[in-house]
This record gives C-alpha cells, sequence and structure tokens, in this order.
C-alpha cells in the first residue's frame, strides 16, 4: 500500500523514476506565451485617395506546417475601420473578441460618438504595450486601417511590444522586405494621395500578395482583401492569386534535383 | 544549477509534503525591448533652447516609417499641442518614450489643474527623473531630453539618462549617433579645444571661453550636426525636427534629410 | 423642520414614495450662489455668480476647467463638487490615454450620474450636495447637461441653478429662441444677462463676482477642431460686462453690432 496519497494514480518511482514535480507546480512563474505557436504572415496596407485599402492571406501555419488555410486575418470593427492581425492567431482571437465587446459597448450609447480608426490603433498599441510590460505579450505585428478624426485616411501598425509607426503604405512581416519595395515603387512616398486611385491600390497589393505567394515559403495563393472608403468597406475573403507564372522558378539554381 | 524544466537530484525518494515547491525558473525568451534608432540633440541659448531629433523610425536594417517624431510639447492642448511651455525628446525605444512622454504630459495637466498654474520647467525635470526611477528595475529604455525656459526666461536643458539620473546643461545629443555628434557640440558650442590665438605658449595658451549663442547659429549647428550624421549612420536620415521654445512660444520647424 | 421618520438614511422610501435625503442634498443645490447655462449651435457658455463668506475673503470657486473640451458649473457643496470635479478630470484624460480622443459628453455625465445614484442607494452613504452644469463639445458639437444630487442628468439648452435661479430660467425661456443662431458673444451677453436677473436690489455684476465659461467649435478653417475651454474670471469679465451694460442701454439683449466685442 502506498501511504503517500500525493503518489496515487501517478507512475511508481521504482519503475518510472522520480516524479516531476515541476508540473504540479500552482506557485513559481506563471506561465506565459514565450513563442508564437499557430502563426499568420505578411498584411500588407496601402493609402489611396478617399480610403485605405488592406490585404492578407488566409494561411495560418504551425512552424513550417500550413495548419489552417481557410483563416481570416482580416477583421471589420465597426463600419469605419478594419484591422489586420500578423503574428499568433489565437492571440488575434483574443483581441478580436476584445475588438467585439467595444464594438458593442460603443454603440449602445446613442450619442454619436464613434470610436475612428485612429482611436481603435491607440487603443490596441496601448493594449499591446501594457501586456509586453507584463512579460505576458499579445502575439501579433497589426495594421490597422481607417479613418482620423479628420477624416482622412489612416493607416498605422502596431505591434507585440507597443511600438507604433504610420506611413502611406506599410506592411508587417515579410512583406515588410518584400511588398514595401513593390508599393514604394508604385507609388513614391511623396505622391499626393489624390494621384493613386483605389483601382491602383488594389490592383498593387494583389500583386504584392502574388509575388509574397512566390517567394514566402509560409504564405498562400488564397486570400482576403478589403477596402475601406468613405462610402463603407469592402471586404473581399476568399481571393485567389492569378495568372500565376512560375516560369521563374527554371532559372533557379541551387536548389532541389537538378543536375547542373 | 544550469538545467531547467526538470528536477535533477537523483536521490529524491518517495513522496513528502517536504518536496521543495519551487520550480527551477524556465528561461524567458520574450525580450521587451527594441531599439528604434535615430537621434537627438538639444541646445540652449540666453533666451530660447532648441530641441531637435530625425524622424526615421528603424527595427533592426528596416525602416519602419521615414515619420515618427522623436520631439514631443508637454502640457499643451492635445491636438495642436498649443498653450505648452515644455518639450520633451525621446530616443531609444518608442513604445517607451511614447509611454513617458504621454505620463510626463498628463503629469503637466494635472499640475496645472491641481495648482492653477503652469508647472515650471526645473519642477518638471525632477519630476521626470522620479518618473524614470520608478522604474529602476524594469526602465523606460529612453534617452530623454527635456527644454524649456527658467524662471529668468533664460533656456534650460537637462538630460537623462533611462533610470533617472539627470543634469542641467548647455547642451546634449542622445541617441544612436550621440557619439558622433557629441564631440561636435563639445567642440562648437563648449569652445572645447579652441584657444585664444596668440594668448601665450603652450600650456599658457588661454582656452577660448564658452557663452551662449544666437538662434541662428545655433539652428544651423543642429542641422550641421544631423546633415552630418547622416552621412555616417544608417539608423539617422528621412527627416529633421526641430522645436524652438521661446518667451513667445514653441515653433517647430521640419527639413528633410538624405532618405538612403 | 418638524421631525420625520423616513429621513434618517438615504436609502429608506416613505410611504408617500420619496427620498427625503435625496430632496434635502437638492436644497443644498438652492443655498449654492446661481450659475447659468446655455449652448447654440457653435459654443457652450457657463456664466457663474461668485460670492465671498466675508467682505475680506475670497470668491468660492464657481466654474472649474476639466479638459480642454469641457468645464463644469457647480451649485452647492463646493467641496462635494472637487470630488466629482477630479473624477472627472481623470475619465478625461484616461479616455485621452487610451483612445486619443477626448471624452464624450454624454459619456462622462452618465458616469457621474451612476456614481451620484449609488449614493442613493446604499446604507451610510450621502448624496452629493451639489448640482452641476457641465458644458462642452465632442464629436457631435456642442452641449450642456445639468447634474442633480440623485443622479438624474438632462441634456438642456439652457439651465440655471442655484439661489434665485428661477428669474435666470424666466429669462432663458423668454429668450429661448434667439440663441440658437447668435455669435459666441452674444451667447455669453445672454447668459449675463440671465444671471444679472437672479441679482437682488442692492447687488451688481462686477469684475471680482463674475465667471464665465466659453467652449466651442473652432470657426472654419482653424487648425484645430475647437476652441479650447476658456475661463474669464476677475480683470478679465470687464469687457463681456462692459458690453453687458452697452447692449443694456441699446435695449435689445441680442441687438445687432451694439455689443461686438473684441476677447
Amino acid at each position: 500500500m502506498e501511504h503517500f496519497p500525493e503518489a496515487w494514480g501517478r507512475p511508481r518511482n521504482d519503475i518510472y523514476g522520480p516524479y516531476d514535480h515541476s508540473y504540479l507546480q500552482t506557485t513559481g512563474p506563471k506561465a506565459h506565451t514565450q513563442s508564437p505557436a499557430v502563426t499568420g504572415t505578411s498584411v500588407i496596407g496601402v493609402k489611396f485617395n478617399g480610403g485605405v485599402a488592406i490585404a492578407s492571406d488566409n494561411l495560418a501555419s504551425y512552424g513550417s506546417l500550413a495548419r489552417f488555410t481557410d483563416v481570416k486575418r482580416l477583421r471589420v470593427f465597426g463600419d469605419s475601420a478594419i484591422v489586420g492581425f500578423g503574428g499568433d492567431v489565437s492571440d488575434m482571437q483574443h483581441i478580436d473578441r476584445l475588438l467585439n465587446s467595444i464594438d458593442i459597448r460603443e454603440n449602445y450609447s446613442s450619442d454619436g460618438n464613434l470610436l475612428n480608426a485612429k482611436n481603435l490603433h491607440t487603443y490596441l498599441s496601448k493594449v499591446f504595450y501594457k501586456r509586453r510590460s507584463e512579460f505576458n505579450p499579445l502575439w501579433n505585428h497589426i495594421l490597422v486601417a481607417g479613418f482620423d478624426g479628420d477624416g482622412k485616411p489612416f493607416l498605422s501598425s502596431a505591434d507585440l511590444l507597443g511600438t507604433t509607426f504610420s506611413a502611406p503604405h506599410l506592411a508587417t512581416g515579410f512583406g515588410a522586405h518584400l511588398a514595401i519595395p513593390i508599393l514604394r515603387r508604385l507609388f513614391p512616398e511623396d505622391t499626393p494621395l489624390e494621384n493613386i486611385s483605389k483601382e491602383q491600390a488594389v490592383e498593387a497589393l494583389r500583386e504584392c500578395i502574388k509575388v509574397l505567394w512566390y517567394r514566402d515559403a509560409r504564405s498562400l495563393d488564397k486570400f482576403s482583401i478589403a477596402t475601406v472608403t468613405k462610402d463603407g468597406i469592402e471586404v473581399k475573403e476568399d481571393e485567389k492569386v492569378e495568372a500565376q507564372s512560375w516560369a521563374f522558378a527554371e532559372t533557379i539554381r541551387g536548389y532541389g534535383a537538378q543536375v547542373n | 544549477m544550469t538545467s531547467f524544466g526538470r528536477y535533477t537530484s537523483a536521490e529524491t525518494v518517495g513522496y513528502s509534503f517536504s518536496q521543495p515547491t519551487s520550480a527551477p525558473n524556465k528561461e524567458h525568451s520574450f525580450y521587451p525591448y527594441t531599439d528604434n534608432g535615430g537621434s537627438t540633440l538639444g541646445i540652449s541659448g540666453s533666451d530660447f533652447a532648441i530641441l531637435a531629433g530625425d524622424t526615421r523610425s528603424v527595427a533592426g536594417y528596416n525602416i519602419n516609417s521615414r515619420y515618427v517624431p522623436k520631439v514631443f510639447k508637454i502640457g499643451g492642448d492635445d491636438e495642436s499641442g498649443d498653450g505648452a511651455h515644455i518639450l520633451l525628446s525621446v530616443v531609444g525605444f518608442a513604445a517607451d518614450g511614447q509611454a513617458l512622454k504621454e505620463r510626463l504630459d498628463a503629469v503637466v495637466k494635472m499640475y496645472k489643474y491641481q495648482h492653477g498654474k503652469p508647472m515650471s520647467v526645473r519642477a518638471c525635470a525632477q519630476r521626470l527623473s522620479t518618473i524614470l526611477y520608478q522604474k529602476r528595475f524594469f526602465p523606460y529604455y529612453v534617452h530623454a531630453i527635456l527644454a524649456g525656459l527658467d524662471e529668468e526666461g533664460k533656456g534650460a536643458l537637462y538630460s537623462y539618462d533611462p533610470v533617472g539620473s539627470y543634469e542641467r546643461e548647455q547642451c546634449r545629443a542622445a541617441g544612436s549617433a550621440a557619439s558622433l555628434i557629441m564631440p561636435f557640440l563639445d567642440n562648437q558650442v563648449n569652445f572645447k579645444n579652441q584657444y585664444i590665438p596668440g594668448s601665450g605658449e603652450g600650456h599658457a595658451l588661454e582656452p577660448k571661453k564658452a557663452e551662449p549663442l544666437p538662434r541662428e547659429t545655433v539652428e544651423q549647428l543642429v542641422r550641421d550636426a544631423f546633415t552630418s550624421a547622416v552621412e555616417r549612420h544608417i539608423e539617422v536620415g528621412d527627416g529633421l525636427q526641430m522645436m524652438v521654445i521661446t518667451k513667445s512660444g514653441i515653433e517647430e520647424i521640419y527639413s528633410p534629410l538624405k532618405k538612403d | 423642520m418638524f421631525r420625520n421618520n423616513y429621513d434618517n438614511d438615504a436609502v429608506t422610501f416613505s410611504p408617500q414614495g420619496r427620498i427625503f435625503q435625496v430632496e434635502y442634498a437638492q436644497e443644498a443645490v438652492k443655498q449654492g450662489s446661481v450659475v447659468v447655462g446655455l449652448v447654440n449651435k457653435t459654443h457652450a457658455v457657463l456664466v457663474g455668480l461668485k460670492r465671498n463668506a466675508e467682505e475680506l475673503s475670497s470668491y468660492q470657486k464657481k466654474i472649474i476647467e476639466i479638459d480642454s473640451h469641457m468645464g463644469i458649473a457647480i451649485a452647492g457643496l463646493a467641496s462635494d463638487a472637487r470630488v466629482l470635479s477630479n473624477f472627472m478630470k481623470q475619465q478625461s484624460l484616461g479616455s485621452k490615454m487610451t483612445y486619443g480622443r477626448p471624452i464624450p459628453l454624454e459619456r462622462i455625465v452618465t458616469q457621474i450620474g451612476d456614481r451620484a445614484q449609488t449614493n442613493t442607494q446604499q446604507y451610510g452613504k450621502r448624496p452629493y450636495g451639489v448640482g452641476l452644469l457641465v458644458a462642452g463639445v465632442d464629436e457631435t458639437g456642442p452641449h450642456l447637461f445639468e447634474f442633480q444630487p440623485s443622479g438624474l442628468t438632462h441634456e438642456m439648452l439652457a439651465c440655471a441653478i442655484g439661489a434665485r435661479s428661477q428669474m435666470a430660467r424666466t429669462y432663458l425661456e423668454r429668450h429661448l429662441d434667439e440663441f440658437s443662431d447668435c455669435s459666441r458673444d452674444e451667447l455669453i451677453n445672454h447668459g449675463l444677462r440671465a444671471l444679472k436677473e437672479t441679482l437682488s436690489q442692492d447687488k451688481e455684476l462686477t469684475v471680482d463676482n463674475t465667471s464665465v465659461g466659453v467652449v466651442g467649435l473652432a470657426p472654419e478653417g482653424s487648425k484645430s477642431k475647437i476652441q479650447s475651454f476658456k475661463l474669464y474670471e476677475g480683470q478679465e469679465t470687464l469687457p463681456l460686462l462692459e458690453a453687458l451694460e452697452r447692449s443694456e442701454t441699446s435695449g435689445e439683449a441680442g441687438g445687432e453690432g451694439s455689443m461686438e466685442v473684441d476677447s
């Protein structure tokens, strides 16, 4: 008879070795996210005349495994803002719940004061900063698209550390390397917004998603794309990268099975 | 005790209530800081003070944005900054810088609300030091410079380390290019290594006395310091934001820097 | 006053369905000197009559700036008002911090209303002995709210609370139609006139006993959207009082041209 009740129902010491008590800890350091698990890759966004366009693919990876292929990483807030999420998907879902409850709370008061994209970005960056200061980060890098208080197009980014910045075109993750140069060539940074049409912006984002699909191993050819204008939000969540041309792959040397 | 996660002691026998209850510390892989680069610089004169900073924000070799201000008005109106009489520049980890700026701004506003008069620069400088020191063991990772006009109307400049030690100075450069700019300032503002020609031989040579410089000279020094820093430091560039505080208010001057 | 069995605390109803402590608190508001508030399409104005306890003492503060977009005027226990005002200041700063927007007026008025209500439903608590007029601007334009010790809040076009405020309310009701389209200066003038109505025979509005607070939308094409809360006290009120005097001699309160003041 085993005299120690704590040992009941556990592997026997004499056979399996001493039991690892660290699994039973209720005190000691609390487990916080120290690395992301299921992740989304790039989000890209660009401002145009009268609004903002934003896109991301529909993949959620588990390490190098393409785990979920139908995950919508663009989330709509109210009728004035879109948040695009890169990074941990469970943290994204947590933030999405947060956003939903704020949206409901805001709409309860009928005073007509609604949060715009800029307010939302400020709020989210505070959430990120607070969590990083508690050493319990929300492992995301987000873009917020919409309008500011003056009704001007607004596009800004926030990450897991609470760092924020804004620019005419933005991208998270791999997109910062691959999409930004394309967008910068199409729309140089001193281009007045009036010279960029919605169609041009959307077309540019499609092109960027395609390039990311070609070269980012954690990306997918199914993607979501959305625009925010004064007329409202338009989201397409089941887009496919079209007119793919893998001819360039033939010319790549140094990988795979080719002989010379 | 170098192994993590499991107990190493082999002689643990049986299960006892006297088992150690503290788990060995697990490794924390989340690092709550990043360096957003950039440089700031402040110079005080007899009836003015200038604070300047470049507007580039970086993450590693990436440029986040070409316009992220590092110099802020403290205690003014929220949108326009009207009515502010103190300037603060922060360089280092931008999210901490933003948080620090907002805290100081709230403190200065509460002071005005509670005392019915604006906070003096001297009091604000002391308060900033305590704010920084309160986070001595999880610091705001920033180099702050505070500027304003003192009780006599002279330019006042205070510089800080991340944990709150501070002193009033004539001039100070901070941030990634501080080591490039500071020697230049030593020579051009405090006339270090400058001697009065023909005043003697060898050690008898008389050093040139430092005295407050006129505003035009100081503005030009700031421009020169930054155009030089841009040449030699990759994290500095894009734009120069200068704020000049005089008894008639705060003037903001933006001029482009090289974007390479 | 006769002994009442139902006024020992603020949580017991009388058989007639009244809560006497709350009603007594409302009496405290009537003891306070009068404050007047009024809005039009662009501005919200608060004016107040300051009292001094004795000839040589300072005057009690009547109008407090909460934030750049709003202020309050108080009638009743000034110390209770300070508690509420500190709370409002905190909430306002908090909203600016977390969302980067000035707190909507209705939101913050609801918050103080809720706070006051809990004082009327928890044993051992006492209702606030103060009434407030909250004036400010937000996304939806200028607003004026009245707050009562019961926790009741109303959005108002014009309002007066405090001692002899009935006279001011009569004035406001009579001239209500003129407010909505008048200018900032005219609105202040109406406020001062309403305030003047409440004075007893031997009293005058002076730079010492008059406070004026104004907040509004900035004129088209300005850098910022709002004209920050401006509190006029002491000598600063002189031009406003002079304008009041001029408008009175010329007859009409909203008289055209007669009272254009540069302020």
